[in-house]
């Protein structure tokens, strides 16, 4: 018998408002009709207006959508890849170096990150901009999708894939047709991780940026630098509003499929 | 050596239905795939590995090995501002010049020597407090109902992907002199005159413990939903008492979640920007936010490749360490 306390009640009760009472407040206070962020004047949605006013703001939003599109597209297919290699490959040449190169950015701290790419990228004199934050992210966020690509195909039943490799299907046709539509939700999953970990980057694209090319997190972070205005809190709603619909999304689409997954898997094993 | 093997007979299927036909159809473009690169001695397998593996030698690794290159060289004002640490001299043998003087600043200045020691101080101590507080809600969560568990996981998940940036954000509001908090203490009557706590120390502390308490609870909820309470019944059924119960069974049992905790707080904490950088004061010292300044305001890259070769010398053995045991399970579990 497991017993659930008033204790477990309790901090359960106040974790979670720990958690969560910084992001509320910071969502009502986006409505607030007054300029003064503590001081409450009324509901509007004044702010929001504005936002879509101020050039500098929805110019950065563009530019880390792109960024954060084409780096998380790149990363899953490279991390796709990682991952296949770790998970299948056993010991391959280089394996203990490759494993490395993957878990470090888990890790890394991002000053270092932005520091090493930066300083690459003047080596090689490449032009600082928006193509530069994109390899960056994408470089750290492959890692991430490896790791939970990896750990998919480690729960892999592979009897599957020898079967169609049995009836003569090509290891390349096999990871298409059979590997590929099993681990979708993982690679998904890969996708949107990429995709938030972009979207919030901060201090790697900071490093890697060049003239013109300004993400939202940088324009964010030199409007809190001046000090907190509800066009800040308006703009944090949007994101947060933005990750939290997608996650809730993502987590619904898996849950179905992997219900549905289950169903067939069921179906298979009772088939004569 | 290669498992996989080519086989033909996939395309010699009898083409009666339009199903098998359209299948074989299908793949045609795999076999094709696969002959093109056998004909260029290349094999699925390699280029799997290589390209990956490529890609990360030169925008993981190279990079680094460009970041040590610079912390040998010395400031000079150009673009880039650093020294060649190579030039050839007549075309005939190559001069090299290191220079170890970034290295001996580290030591010799007390700003950098004060930074790495408060960044460490600074994060142990953050790592601790956010075991205390997380302990209790992974604890509570593992033992909730089964169907409030998926919920309560998704809302610990939540704030994870939610932007970090913007949760530091929240918290001006909160620890201001005028802020949230201290106006409710004002009203409940605990204090008279509002706290100082943005800009201090105590609000990088409420900031880190804030920001990496969802990635201390995911590891230790995962290790402690899968423990097995019947062993806590069999103790207290012996008559141990709850309190020794749990330091004498759960917590060591529930021991690979905290380490992995731990190590996914202290690790990013001890090079965090963003918390020191907007919650903390001028006399905040943290590695992270010493090597912004250094590398955006003095324009000093070679001194701050050195602050970043000598940051990562310092968690090359924690980070080392957690890899061999516990990242690939607790970082899963936490995505």
């Amino acid at each position: 018998m497991k017993k659930f306390t008033t204790f477990n009640k309790l901090s359960i009760i106040l974790g979670f408002s720990f958690l969560y009472i910084p992001i509320i407040l910071l969502v009502i206070y986006s409505f607030n009709e007054s300029r003064l962020v503590t001081v409450w004047a009324g509901f509007s949605t004044k702010w929001y207006g504005e936002l879509l006013q101020n050039q500098g703001i929805v110019g950065a939003a563009v530019i880390t959508l792109k960024v954060a599109f084409l780096a998380s597209t790149l990363a899953t297919i490279l991390g796709t890849m990682a991952g296949f290699a770790m998970a299948r490959f056993g010991h391959f040449r280089g394996r203990t170096l490759f494993n490395g190169m993957i878990y470090a950015p888990l890790v890394m701290p991002e000053v270092i990150t932005g520091l090493s790419l930066l300083l690459m990228f003047v080596a090689i004199s490449f032009n600082r901009g928006m193509w530069t934050i994109t390899l960056a992210h994408t470089t750290f966020a492959m890692c991430y999708v490896a790791v939970v690509i990896q750990s998919r195909l480690t729960s892999f039943d592979r009897s599957i894939e020898e079967a169609a490799m049995d009836l003569g299907c090509t290891p390349l046709k096999t990871f298409f047709v059979i590997t590929l539509p099993i681990i979708m939700p993982a690679v998904v999953s890969g996708w949107l991780l990429s995709f938030t970990l972009s979207l919030d980057d901060l201090v790697i694209a900071s490093f890697t940026t060049g003239p013109g090319a300004t993400t939202l997190p940088m324009k964010i972070y030199s409007m809190v630098r001046l000090g907190v205005t509800p066009e800040i809190n308006a703009v944090s709603t949007i994101m947060v509003g933005l990750v939290a619909s997608g996650v809730v999304v993502a987590s619904f689409l898996h849950k179905r499929s992997e219900a549905r997954i289950a169903k067939a898997e069921v179906m298979a094993g009772n088939a004569p | 050596m290669m498992p996989e093997q080519i086989n033909v007979q996939t395309d010699k299927t009898p083409r009666n239905g339009g199903g098998i036909s359209r299948m074989v159809r299908e793949c045609r473009p795999f076999i094709w795939g696969a002959k093109v690169c056998r004909a260029y001695g290349l094999q699925g397998r390699s280029i799997t590995v290589a390209i990956p593996y490529l890609w990360m030698l030169l925008l993981f690794m190279a990079p680094f090995l460009i970041v040590l290159k610079v912390s040998f060289s010395e400031i000079r004002i150009a673009i880039p501002p650093y020294a060649p640490l190579f030039q050839f001299i007549d075309n005939s043998y190559i001069q090299i010049t290191l220079q170890l003087k970034n290295y001996a600043m580290l030591f010799k200045d007390a700003l950098y020597v004060n930074s790495y020691l408060s960044s460490l101080k600074i994060a142990t101590i953050s790592t601790i407090v956010t075991l205390a507080i997380g302990y209790p809600i992974a604890y509570a969560m593992a033992r909730a109902p089964k169907t409030w568990r998926l919920t309560l996981l998704m809302l610990v998940i939540l704030p994870f992907w939610t932007s970090f940036l913007i949760r530091v954000y929240a918290w001006i509001a909160i620890l201001k002199p005028e802020g949230f908090l201290n106006m409710v203490l004002i009203w409940a009557g605990v204090i008279d005159k509002p706290l100082i706590i943005l800009h201090t120390d105590w609000a990088v502390y409420i900031g880190i413990v804030y920001s990496y308490l969802p990635f201390m609870i995911l590891p230790l909820y995962a290790n402690l939903e899968k423990m097995d309470f019947s062993l806590l019944e069999a103790a207290s059924d012996l008559g141990c008492p709850p309190g020794k119960t749990f330091w004498k069974i759960t917590f060591p049992l529930s021991m690979p979640g905290v380490i992995a905790g731990c190590f996914l707080v202290f690790i990013p904490a001890v090079g965090e920007f963003v918390i020191p950088d907007l919650l903390g004061g001028s006399s905040t010292l943290m590695i992270g936010k010493t090597l912004w300044t250094e590398f955006f305001s003095n324009r000093d890259w070679p001194l701050s490749s050195a602050v970043a070769v000598v940051l990562l010398l310092l968690l090359v053995v924690p980070i080392v360490w957690f890899q061999r045991y516990q990242a690939r399970r607790n970082i899963v579990d936490v995505v």
